[in-house]
């Protein structure tokens, strides 16, 4: 975990790619853990861009379909830890359809290590980091989607 | 990322793998056509004119982002008809402008790029109400908590995650419908888990406010952690005599319903509305009013005695630390409220010895009887289930369990205590001699990175081991008492005066962590090895008895409680609060509030103080009469619902049916038991149902907005 002030920025510039990554987080646990690695400061690189629903359980295995043939390079799906679901069990219910996107993508031989689902919860901003830098780092080592390359002219 | 508006059209029909989920587009666009009237305004129809207010937050945001550039790319976004930034979005002013531009632009959409919607949602709620929109065409964009913040010094990262987070939230925006809160009236009861000092203060407040309060304890009696107390810090008040007066108004208050040797079982329901199902554990002992609802007319336990006086079974008493035997059939100590017996059926043998000294007249002891379930109605809860002690024994080096004259904190307590298994008299464990040199480590446990003891300080060991250096000087003249601590935290009123007294009295400082314990086995005394950090040499002190100042954790159904009602911990495992600082007694799950220890460990002025607090905190929906939830329901749309039913089974909260509508068989939702988590909208395999403020086109458009550009 870094500091502001010793958290190396990610080089840009022309010629550099940067993946576009969705996350998908719930409100109780997974929001609320990002909210508390930004009040303590903690670092991660800025590539995640985040949509929040109320439980994951309201995710529609399509919209990480839709994400990804929109063109995304990675998709991150977070909700509580099980047991820990605001709504009871969202969660499980989530993880099973998440599951089957993993298979689908295995399937169709898109690397479902461009998707992933975790558990963080409103204690765990750390964590939330750590995710998120992880994250960033298996996406850029498998690089662009190659949904997104057929998007291109 | 403002990639130009071309790549719109291009996703529809390209490659193989893109059709597969193209038709998600399509339905999005018919499921908007078919959404439930009711909530769709009119305004749905008319375009979209969204106000983006771009918070600085003073330098919190625009320290690590260029405003201006943000700004300026906003303005670009289609649907945009106005944007503004100012210093603090939350302060009057700021306000003021959403007030104003809603107005004066005509705006159908507002959305706000500052903190957390967690934080100031409800206050740009307001500011947009006040505007003339509906409260919920309002969207927040987070641009400090989980951008500004955690990208500090990457300004050109945290600009383009910004320009991004707005274009996704001006997507959702666009799409927002009027909605409105469904008022439900709250049942005029309480109820509070756990009876010790904090549950207890909590119950008589609710009970003194009018409120009917259902008192929940696990034990057989009320009274808690304090009532094995001898002494409280720093004013040396005896905790017995403070707490009794207490404990005696539990038991007489007509407004509480005390149910001690119970536990919650299932809680269903929502604020205002739960419903509790609490597991009455078999007692064996009937009270006098379960006595005469049997028909025996003045029955039923008095307290008398008299079966335990024959049992013939021999425990350890939990409640002297399993320092005193107890019978199968027992009371915790002589002061215990409620005064009736209870059989521990794990050891009763069923000799029936007691059934026979209980006599044909009281005739209070049923030893068929069986654990029974009640479900009462409840407005809103308090947990105060409080904590237990570490197992000190995992710190091996110490020797707790291994050396007889090692004793955590909580058996020094009942040691030294009147009514405790010495009758007050401290002695050694291994010989029964009166101790004269105490050893007490502090921090056992506690403040511990290794992993074995708990991170947290446990907050009171400190204070309470200078009130037993000082018990023993008052108790055994020529004792004196070592203490090995890290630092003295004496934090509250009187606390460093008190510290100062014990210094004066004569107790011994010695400031280091304790590497290990060693007992000599001819006279069982103990060496405690430390390293005097202040002096900066290793130190090998032989004392006659070890009181290790053990860390504490929540209580053993702290975990299944906290699940029932749908409360969450932090990573220690004390319950998690709405908010640290601003809601200290308040969940995430409204209704649910927190007392005491169970949220983090404190001592009895901050018990009782947080205790006074959640009171307060529950009464107000039940005063109140009624509250208001977020209209976040479900709705079927009834065209494309086949009547699979597969979403009624997914329900956690029986809220869907199937019903017969001409004819055909659709899903219909019981919007007062929904709580819009949407599990049933994210599996529906036919798109019918509806999430409002979370549609399936809203979050599309969101998803679309990020990767596309957010024109769509």
């Amino acid at each position: 975990m870094s500091a502001p002030g010793n958290f190396t920025i990610p080089k840009r510039g022309p010629g550099i790619w940067q993946p576009k990554i969705i996350g998908l987080l719930c409100n109780w646990c997974s929001y609320a853990g990002a909210d508390l690695a930004g009040g303590g400061r903690i670092q991660y690189p800025p590539d995640v861009r985040v949509v929040r629903v109320m439980c994951t359980g309201r995710l529609d295995a399509l919209f990480v379909l839709k994400a990804f043939a929109d063109g995304a390079d990675g998709v991150l799906v977070s909700g509580c830890h099980f047991g820990d679901c605001h709504y009871l069990e969202g969660n499980y219910k989530a993880a099973k359809r998440m599951f089957m996107v993993k298979r689908l993508m295995k399937s169709i031989g898109l690397d479902d290590r461009r998707f992933r689902m975790t558990f963080v919860s409103a204690s765990e901003g750390a964590k939330w980091g750590a995710v998120i830098t992880d994250v960033v780092k298996t996406v850029n080592e498998l690089g662009p989607s190659p949904l997104a390359e057929f998007n291109k002219e | 990322m403002p990639e130009k508006k071309a790549t719109t059209k291009k996703t529809e029909s390209k490659k193989q793998d893109t059709k597969k989920v193209a038709p998600v587009k399509q339905e999005v666009k018919k499921q908007a056509a078919a959404a439930p009237n009711a909530a769709v305004g009119s305004t749905t129809e008319q375009k979209a004119r969204i106000g983006v207010f771009i918070c600085h937050c003073g330098t919190n945001i625009a320290g690590s982002m260029d405003i201006k550039e943000v700004q300026e790319y906003a303005e670009t976004i289609p649907g945009v008809a106005f944007v503004d930034n100012y210093q603090y979005m939350c302060s009057t002013p700021g306000q003021g402008k959403i007030e104003k531009a809603i107005k004066d632009k005509k705006l159908t959409g507002i959305v706000v790029a500052a903190c957390t919607p967690r934080l100031h949602e409800p206050t740009f709620r307001t500011a947009t109400k006040e505007g003339g929109l509906n409260p919920f065409r309002f969207e927040m964009a987070n641009i400090r908590d989980q951008n500004s913040w955690v990208h500090m010094h990457d300004r050109e990262g945290s600009t383009d995650k910004a320009k991004d987070a707005i274009r996704i939230a001006v997507a959702k925006a666009a799409l927002l419908q009027d909605l409105y809160p469904k008022s439900v009236p709250v049942e005029k009861t309480a109820m509070v888990v756990g009876a010790g000092v904090g549950g207890m203060q909590a119950a008589l407040d609710l009970a003194a406010a009018g409120i009917k309060t259902y008192l929940i304890e696990a034990d057989t009696s009320i009274g808690g952690r304090m009532s094995q107390l001898d002494k409280t810090f720093p004013t040396l008040d005896c905790s017995q005599c403070i707490l009794t007066p207490k404990m005696v108004d539990v038991g007489r208050s007509p407004n509480i319903e005390l149910m001690t040797w119970s536990e919650v079982h299932a809680v269903e329901g929502y604020i205002g509305n739960f419903d509790v199902t609490i597991r009455k554990k078999a007692r064996g002992v009937l009270t006098p009013k379960e006595a005469e609802a049997r028909g025996i007319v003045g029955g039923g336990c008095n307290g008398c005695g008299d079966c335990d006086a024959v049992c013939p079974v021999v425990k350890p008493n939990n409640f002297e630390v399993g320092m005193k035997p107890r019978k199968a059939i027992y009371i915790n100590h002589p002061q215990v409220v409620p005064l009736i017996y209870t059989i521990d059926f794990t050891s009763c043998v069923k000799c029936g010895l007691c059934v026979t000294a209980c006599g044909p007249e009281k005739r209070a002891i049923d030893l068929e009887s069986k654990d029974e379930f009640v479900t009462v109605k409840i407005g809103t809860a308090i947990l105060a289930t409080g904590y237990d002690i570490f197992p000190i024994e995992k710190k091996e080096e110490w020797g707790y369990k291994r050396f007889e004259n090692v004793i955590t904190s909580l058996e020094f307590e009942r040691l030294i205590c009147a009514s405790g298994p010495t009758g007050g008299h401290l002695v050694r464990p291994s010989d029964g001699e009166t101790p004269k040199r105490v050893g007490f480590v502090l921090c056992a446990g506690s403040r511990d990175n290794t992993g074995t003891g708990k991170p947290y300080c446990s907050r009171f060991c400190c204070m309470y081991s200078l009130k037993h250096a000082h018990q023993i000087i008052e108790k055994i003249p020529g004792c004196i008492p070592y203490i090995f601590y890290m630092d003295i935290r004496s934090f509250g009123k009187m606390y460093e005066e008190f510290y100062y007294r014990i210094q004066d009295e004569g107790a011994k400082f010695i400031r280091g962590r304790v590497a290990n314990i060693i007992e000599d086995k001819a006279t069982k005394n103990l060496h405690v090895m430390a390293d005097d950090t202040l002096l900066d040499r290793p130190i090998d002190m032989e004392v006659d008895l070890v009181v290790l100042a053990s860390a504490i954790q929540p209580s053993a159904d702290t975990n299944r409680t906290r699940k029932l009602f749908g409360v969450s911990c932090s990573m220690d495992g004390w319950l998690l609060e709405a908010h640290p600082k601003l809601n200290p007694c308040g969940t995430t799950t409204a209704g649910v509030f927190l007392a005491g220890v169970c949220q983090g460990p404190k001592d009895i002025p901050d018990t009782v103080a947080s205790a006074e607090g959640a009171a307060s905190a529950a009464s107000i929906p039940i005063h109140m009469g009624e509250v208001e939830l977020e209209p976040y329901f479900a709705s079927c749309i009834e065209d494309k619902c086949a009547g699979c039913g597969m979403c009624v089974n997914l329900c956690p909260y029986s809220a869907l049916s199937l019903v017969e509508k001409d004819g055909r068989t659709v899903m219909q939702v019981t919007e007062a038991k929904c709580k819009g988590c949407g599990t049933c909208g994210g599996f529906c395999p036919g798109g019918a149902i509806w999430m409002n403020h979370f549609t399936t086109p809203q979050i599309v458009a969101q998803i679309d907005a990020f990767l596309l550009g957010g024109e769509q």
